[in-house]
């Protein structure tokens, strides 16, 4: 990790501005244009939240890219799936076509992951804690108490949040495992504010310490909205307030589904790569998110 | 996959020393007390907003609903809204409502509305009540949320005829107008039908129900099969479990409890608090009669219907046991 990171007594570092990726899915021109975008922000860090494999071409082909930029990687499903050698990426499809996709896919990142990669995937941490301008900052994969659930901002009531920012110590946290970049800021005791009194929006009253969630969203893929780009978040927390932005990578896409194509991945996923809509594994998604789709 | 939570009690607990402590013993010369099961989280709030009553009398109901049965009555938006205020602090993560059938409670669009300010809601209906005005209201509810709003309308055949042979006469086709209504103004419900035919069948079976459903303009359905509980009417129309068919020491051993709903869940009703949506019928399975009670109760797989979870999982969930959202 390069940049300036004010080392606490604790050993914790603390930041000014990083750079949050989410699942990379095997895009290594996705993560090598992101990395480059990144670094033009002057962040001090960048972290990569897991699902390291999957859906794209060639896995190891993102590993020279994570260790070349010493980022460090919180350890996502896919990851331990594979480190591990299970039989399934644990991502709980009981669709029978999600199922088909998902076992291609998983057997085929499998073989093609090399066992020295695979070996340091094993060693990835469940999380990672830093500061940002002070706040305390949890980084997990799915959410803090369970690597493959999923956080939607349809189904994710505020109160929960506030009850996992309790129950994980952290004013800001930082999860993918959806695909689909969103943030929510609340204030701090949202849940014991009652029913009706939960502000979604943050206020101007003084005093009040926010707590904020962010899906950073996923770089191998594009976030089912039609556009071929995908995204990464940077949060800044050297001023008054967290300032959390999503940045749009433009990447050279139809290279990675010439590529995926040449590895013979199902054209349902290069078209996925090649429209920015999801075609498979819808089931997973809420009505809400799943409506403003196309399939 | 899951990582110890602090609210985590613990694992399934081992049998009491004593089992002439268990408070009640399932048949006699049973030994062996149930298995239990704490609460890990309560992520699920299920309401049985319309008690036991509905306006249909399906012959696979599990828990008999019927005009006439009264065992558990409506409840208020007074009375919801008051356990909705308790979720908030307990960090609930979705609301459910099922009944009998919930739009026969004259305040479902006001629980609805008061549930989507908190948090995502999902309703199990028969859709057979659900006129435009309903349908138009339902979408304002939606578009003014945050939050999802999940309907999930059984349908239990591909033709009138195998439909209207469980769930009665005329059912069928009021049920597919509410889809397409739902459809029309940009619903995805979830249809969900009891699995009533041999394995083999069950491609056939879905694509026949894509095939119906996009006849009525619901092109992108999202379908839900479920087992069959030999519980209620159910038992009577087919039968009921056999006595192997128990949950067992031996069977949670290595089973990871998370996987059924009673670790997650409690479902409110107008008379208490119960483990599941599922054993309403079953005193034993009540929780307490507040939430608190029912949250620290753990759940005791003493009924036989703990069986069909045991084998599929969390089948009330939207998302679990066989679906094809394809
Ligand atoms: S299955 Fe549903 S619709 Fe049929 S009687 Fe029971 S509660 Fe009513
Ligand atoms: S019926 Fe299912 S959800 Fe209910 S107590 Fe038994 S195992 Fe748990
Ligand atoms: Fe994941």
């Amino acid at each position: 990790m390069t940049g300036v990171a004010s080392a606490s007594l604790t050993g914790i570092p603390d930041y000014g501005r990083v750079a949050v990726f989410g699942g990379i899915y095997s895009n290594h021109l996705a993560l090598a244009a992101a990395i480059d975008d990144a670094r033009g922000r002057s962040v001090d860090a960048i972290l990569a939240l897991g699902d390291l494999g999957a859906f794209g071409p060639n896995p190891d082909k993102v590993f020279p890219l994570l260790r070349e930029h010493g980022i460090p990687v919180v350890r996502g499903n896919y990851d331990d799936s594979i480190a591990r050698g299970l039989d399934d990426c644990q991502c709980g499809y009981t669709d029978p076509r999600d199922n088909h996709y998902a076992r291609l896919s998983y057997r085929y990142t499998y073989q093609r992951t090399s066992a020295e990669n695979r070996a340091w995937m094993a060693h990835f941490p469940d999380e990672i804690r830093f500061r940002l301008g002070g706040r305390e900052v949890l980084a997990f994969h799915g959410s803090p108490r369970q690597t493959n659930e999923f956080l939607w901002e349809s189904t994710t009531p505020t109160h929960f949040l506030d009850k996992l920012a309790d129950d994980f110590r952290a004013d800001i946290l930082l999860g993918t495992h959806t695909g689909i970049h969103w943030t929510r800021r609340w204030a701090k005791g949202a849940r014991r504010a009652g029913a009706g009194g939960v502000p979604d929006a943050p206020g101007t009253e003084p005093g009040r310490a926010w707590r904020t969630y962010v899906n950073v969203g996923a770089l191998g893929r594009p976030a089912n909205d039609g556009r071929t780009e995908v995204w990464y978040a940077v949060l800044d927390g050297s001023g008054d307030a967290l300032d959390v932005a999503f940045v749009p990578v433009a990447y050279d896409h139809e290279a990675l589904a010439e590529e995926m194509r040449s590895e013979e991945l199902p054209e349902e996923f290069v078209q996925t790569i090649l429209t920015g809509w999801w075609t498979t594994c819808l089931e997973i998604l809420p009505g809400k998110e799943r409506a403003v789709g196309r399939y | 996959m899951t990582k110890a939570l602090p609210t985590l009690v613990g694992e399934v607990t081992a049998p009491p020393a004593d089992a002439s402590e268990t408070p009640r013993r399932r048949m006699e010369g049973a030994v062996s007390p149930a298995p239990t099961v704490p609460l890990r989280a309560l992520d699920q709030l299920w309401f049985q907003v319309s008690g036991t009553v509905c306006n249909l009398r399906c012959r696979h109901c599990f828990i008999s609903c019927s005009p006439e049965n009264h065992s558990f009555w409506f409840m208020s938006r007074k009375e919801v809204a008051e356990v909705l205020a308790e979720s908030v602090e307990m960090g609930v993560k979705e609301y459910y409502f099922t009944g009998g059938e919930p739009f026969m409670n004259r305040d479902m669009l006001g629980i609805l509305e008061d549930a989507l300010a908190l948090g995502p809601a999902t309703v199990l209906t028969n859709a057979t009540v659900l006129p435009q005005r309903t349908v138009d209201r339902l979408r304002e509810l939606s578009e003014g949320s945050p939050y999802t709003l999940e309907l999930r309308v059984s349908i239990d055949g591909v033709t009138a005829e195998m439909n209207d042979a469980i769930r009665g006469e005329g059912s069928f086709e009021r049920a597919l107008g509410a889809v397409s209504r739902l459809a029309e103004v940009g619903f995805l419900p979830i249809i969900t039908t009891m699995r009533t035919w041999d394995d083999s069948a069950t491609d056939a079976i879905l694509g026949a129900f894509r095939e119906l459903l996009a006849g009525v303009g619901y092109h992108r359905p999202r379908l839900k099969i479920l087992p069959p509980l030999h519980i209620g009417a159910e038992a009577e129309r087919t039968r009921g479990y056999a006595e192997v068919e128990r949950v067992t020491h031996e069977m949670m051993a290595e089973y990871p409890a998370e996987l059924l709903l009673c670790s997650g869940a409690r479902l409110v009703t107008a008379s208490g608090v119960w483990v599941c949506p599922i054993l309403l019928d079953d005193l034993a399975a009540k929780a307490g009669d507040t939430l608190q009670e029912a949250v620290d109760a753990p759940a005791r797989l003493e009924a036989q219907a703990c069986y069909t979870c045991w084998v599929n999982g969390a089948i009330c969930s939207n998302v679990s046991g066989f679906t094809d959202f394809s």
